[in-house]
């Protein structure tokens, strides 16, 4: 019972990292109808801005929130900056060509992003000390102490408070309707005035910028990253919006919530040499049993 | 007000306009009738900057538009209630209302404009909260019509909204029509096929046939017109 809450606890942590990912697929699924293989390696540059703002700031005397929160500003906006140059470089000039070549300029810029950082920032991995230390014990007095650490509340409230912010810009400001309305009928929307290009631009900076958020999480969490890790959260992160149901928001949050779960429960329970596989069994799983996912719509609307 | 001159619109090789040159000045009500396939919605679109002309210009208030970005011809004045209605379906009745007031962006109160849509068309009032996609077709319609004064046009659009609504729907539309250019001085540029009433509501008319004008008057000379009685107005029109 001990070591199923702990792995609860680490599982709904490591959910946040994937929901805060899986938003971005979705949402450029949603407006745009593709999936932007590049959006893992958004992530990516959003996890090596943090960890070189976190190794500047290292050397200030700082207090922590701020370097916390000048972090999560700095990444949030350096990455966006990345995000809207992918999709107006590699994505709006195909706007109208037929359906596979942004797929084809996706994985492209997946490529261009990891061999920038690469040599940019070389090939080996890059590592800070924990940042957020110390912790809470539950059940001290059982054989197994479950740990709860700050950095784990910190990241799970974090997530809550980007993703009731996100929902509340979605559904109830101009800029979140006008982002649903060119979901359904772009060429309605500019009949109403809405500047099409521009929501789409800033659907891609909304999502680049929660991955960047994550992507500065993973760096508390872990501690170490290199250019690479885009790859296999990214596709973990996809499975996530998947599972929920693509072109669903509150689907992606569920999905990312849920892909976390299983891939602690995984490796806590069976083996966590494979815990790798577990998100692709599930992408599998889904893809041939529900495609729509679980908050999908099964209208058949896109065609 | 609006000035079209020579239009030629093409989908690919294909022809849907010729040489079409269309007026409409400030404060009128200018219907424009023509069979299916006519060219009739093209116009429209090419007049909203979602089609844009090969050959030709157009001119709204001394301002070329042709080239211009379909989002910055509603900033213009000019907004379309499309054929289809096109209602976004999962947005509610006041959210597909606020679209189109989306162009102000600096929080305008458009509270009062959504009050004004409610005083024209009280049944879109009872459906606030309901969602597009549930109106009946009648409902969609002024939904359609409502979203598109939002935005405050000074010439409004309207392909076909007479198109799959009972009759009784259908009168209560072309009032609110008269309505919106008499009261509200929106002028207003009309597609029909219902050409009987396209013609009695409007100042001037024109007819299309295969992408290009073959006649045009004031509505009253072409509801008398023996081409036009025997091609749109026989049989109830
Ligand atoms: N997207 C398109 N691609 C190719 N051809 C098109 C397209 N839209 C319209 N057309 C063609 O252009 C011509 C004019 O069509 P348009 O829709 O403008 O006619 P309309 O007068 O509005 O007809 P209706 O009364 O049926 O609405 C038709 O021959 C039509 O087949
Ligand atoms: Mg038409």
């Amino acid at each position: 019972m001990e070591y199923f809450l702990q792995q609860l606890v680490n599982g709904i942590t490591l959910g946040s990292i994937y929901g805060l990912i899986a938003i971005g697929y979705t949402m450029v699924y949603g407006i745009i109808g593709m999936i932007n293989f590049a959006h893992g390696d958004i992530f990516m540059i959003g996890a090596f801005i943090a960890i070189i703002s976190f190794l500047i700031f290292g050397l200030t005397s700082i207090a922590l929130p701020f370097i916390l929160l000048f972090v999560l500003l700095i990444s949030m906006l350096f990455t966006a900056c990345y995000g809207w140059t992918v999709e107006k470089l590699a994505y709006k000039p195909l706007r109208g060509s037929f359906r596979l070549a942004p797929l084809i300029s996706a994985l492209g810029m997946s490529i261009v992003l990891q061999n920038f950082v690469q040599v940019a920032q070389g090939a080996r991995t890059k590592a800070i000390h924990p940042i957020i230390t110390g912790k809470f014990e539950f059940f001290k007095e059982s054989d197994f102490v479950v740990i709860v650490s700050h950095l784990q509340i910190f990241m799970v409230l974090l997530t809550i408070a980007l993703m009731a912010g996100f929902t509340f810009l979605i559904t109830k400001t101009d800029l979140g309707r006008a982002q649903r309305a060119c979901e359904q009928d772009k060429t309605m929307a500019s009949l109403l005035g809405i500047n099409v290009d521009r929501t789409i631009s800033v659907t891609f900076i909304i999502g680049s910028s929660l991955a960047s958020v994550a992507g500065m999480m993973f760096v508390l969490y872990y501690g170490v990253i290199d250019f690479y890790i885009g790859f296999l959260a990214g596709i973990k992160a996809f499975t996530a919006a998947v599972l929920g149901g693509i072109g669903s928001l509150p689907g992606a949050m569920l999905g990312g919530l849920i892909i976390g779960l299983i891939e602690v429960m995984w490796s806590g329970y069976i083996s966590s040499e494979y815990k790798d596989v577990a998100a692709f069994s599930v992408l599998i799983v889904t893809l041939i049993f529900f495609p729509t996912g679980l908050l999908g719509k099964p209208e058949i609307e896109k065609v | 007000m609006l000035d079209i001159k020579n239009i030629q619109t093409f989908y690919g090789k294909i022809q849907a306009l010729r040489d079409v040159s269309i007026k409409v000045n400030s404060g009128e009500i200018v219907s424009l009738i023509g069979a299916n396939g006519a060219g009739k919605s093209t116009l429209l679109m090419t007049v909203s900057g979602i089609n844009k002309p090969r050959e030709g210009v157009i001119i709204f208030e001394g301002k070329n538009i042709e080239k211009e970005e379909p989002h910055k011809i509603v900033k213009l004045g000019i907004s379309q209630s499309p054929e289809g209605r096109r209602i976004f379906s999962k947005l509610t009745v006041e959210e597909n209302l606020k679209l189109g007031s989306n162009i102000y962006e600096n929080g305008r109160n458009y509270l009062n404009d959504i009050k004004e849509i409610f005083e024209l068309f009280p049944v879109l009032s009872d459906r606030k909260t309901q969602r597009g996609g549930t109106l009946s077709g009648g409902e969609q319609q002024m939904l359609a019509i409502g979203r598109a004064l939002m935005a405050r046009p000074k010439m409004l659009l309207l392909d076909e909204p007479s198109l799959g609504i009972a009759p009784k729907l259908v009168n209560q539309i072309f009032v609110a029509i008269k309505n919106i250019n008499k009261e509200k001085k929106v002028t207003i540029f009309l597609v029909e096929q219902n050409a009987k009433k396209a013609l009695e509501l409007a100042d001037r008319a024109y007819v299309l046939v295969n992408g290009k004008v073959t006649i045009q008057g004031t509505g009253q000379e072409l509801l008398k017109n023996q081409d036009i009685q025997a091609a749109y107005l026989e049989g109830g029109g």
